[in-house]
């Protein structure tokens, strides 16, 4: 590692700093493997708690064990979005490069949190409701969700040049924001197979503590996990763009 | 303990296809995720 010279003698700390992607490119690569750390050691707590604490619900027998991965992925996937969108925001407001890559970073995780989400629920709705598939409100703009992810990757994989790329996903992501709130409220808007809320901030949760402290470990696990997946990608994504920079050339002749 | 053998354990009452449909493809994909890290990060870096 290059000891670089310092970005700017501003008093106070210049948050900018932070924002160039030669001075982030280090801190995800440091962080990245505590998160993934955090991760493992929380799947495997969590699963623990999911398989052999947890009891036996008294309707839906072992079937529900599945909620331990369907609600913290749908979770993830509607809260990865809103991070995507934030950066990909950021990036149009402030014009600065690295929120353009952070919001590429989080796509394809965000998609395979959805892609969960909606495969587990499937394998749910099955045994529970007789059906894999039903066109309600809450399934429908979960499918949508997957597809505004799909769409911003494919917008952006179909634009040379990567800021323009980065502005043109920006505002598909900004639009589709409007989607989280109608996934997140469906339940409650429009009659739905889909039950409502087991977990809100205002009630109190409608599950034993057991199966609800499983269900929260595993939360914090995807959270780990897909902080450390986007540090990992972000950091593909400034090697990928930068490439032909010194400090990447020099960084690429140490690593061999 | 929840499970009285090995065998009860995988069968999940009846709903093992589920359950266990549910995990594999969760565990696979996120392997899957992981090993595309793994080989953009290779890519990039012998790119220049």
């Amino acid at each position: 590692m290059s000891s670089a010279a310092p970005q700017t003698a501003s008093p106070g700390i210049n948050w900018f700093k932070y924002a160039s992607p030669q001075t982030f490119f280090p801190v995800a690569g440091a962080l990245a493997p505590w998160f993934a750390a955090v991760a493992a050691v929380l799947f495997g707590a969590g699963l623990y708690i999911g398989f052999f604490v947890a009891p036996t619900d008294a309707q839906q027998g072992e079937s529900y064990r599945i909620i331990f991965i369907h609600v913290p992925a749908a979770w993830m996937s509607m809260l990865i979005y809103l991070v995507m969108a934030f950066w990909a925001g950021v990036g149009l407001a402030f014009n600065t490069r690295l929120s353009g890559m952070m919001a590429s970073a989080l796509a394809p995780t965000g998609a395979l949190f959805t892609f969960i989400a909606l495969w587990t629920g499937a394998l749910w709705g099955k045994p529970t409701w007789g059906t894999w598939w039903v066109w309600d409100a809450r399934l429908t703009s979960e499918l949508l969700l997957l597809f505004l992810y799909f769409g911003f990757m494919a917008l952006q994989a179909a634009i040379d040049e990567p800021r323009r790329a980065d502005k043109a996903g920006a505002v598909l992501a900004l639009v589709g924001v409007i989607n989280i709130p109608v996934i997140y409220f469906s339940v409650q808007w429009w009659n739905t197979l889909h039950q409502g809320a087991s977990v809100g901030l205002k009630s109190a949760p409608t599950m034993a503590a057991t199966m609800l402290a499983g269900m929260i470990v595993m939360v914090f696990a995807c959270w780990a996990y897909a902080i450390a997946a986007a540090l990992w990608r972000v950091r593909c994504i400034i090697l990928e763009r930068e490439q032909r920079s010194d400090w990447v050339r020099d960084y690429l002749r140490m690593q061999r | 303990m929840n499970w009285g053998s090995v065998s009860e354990f995988f069968a999940m009452g009846g709903y093992g296809l589920y359950v266990w449909g549910a995990y594999a493809v969760t565990f696979v994909l996120i392997a899957l995720e992981l090993a595309l890290l793994v080989s953009r990060r290779r890519a990039a870096g012998t790119k220049s």
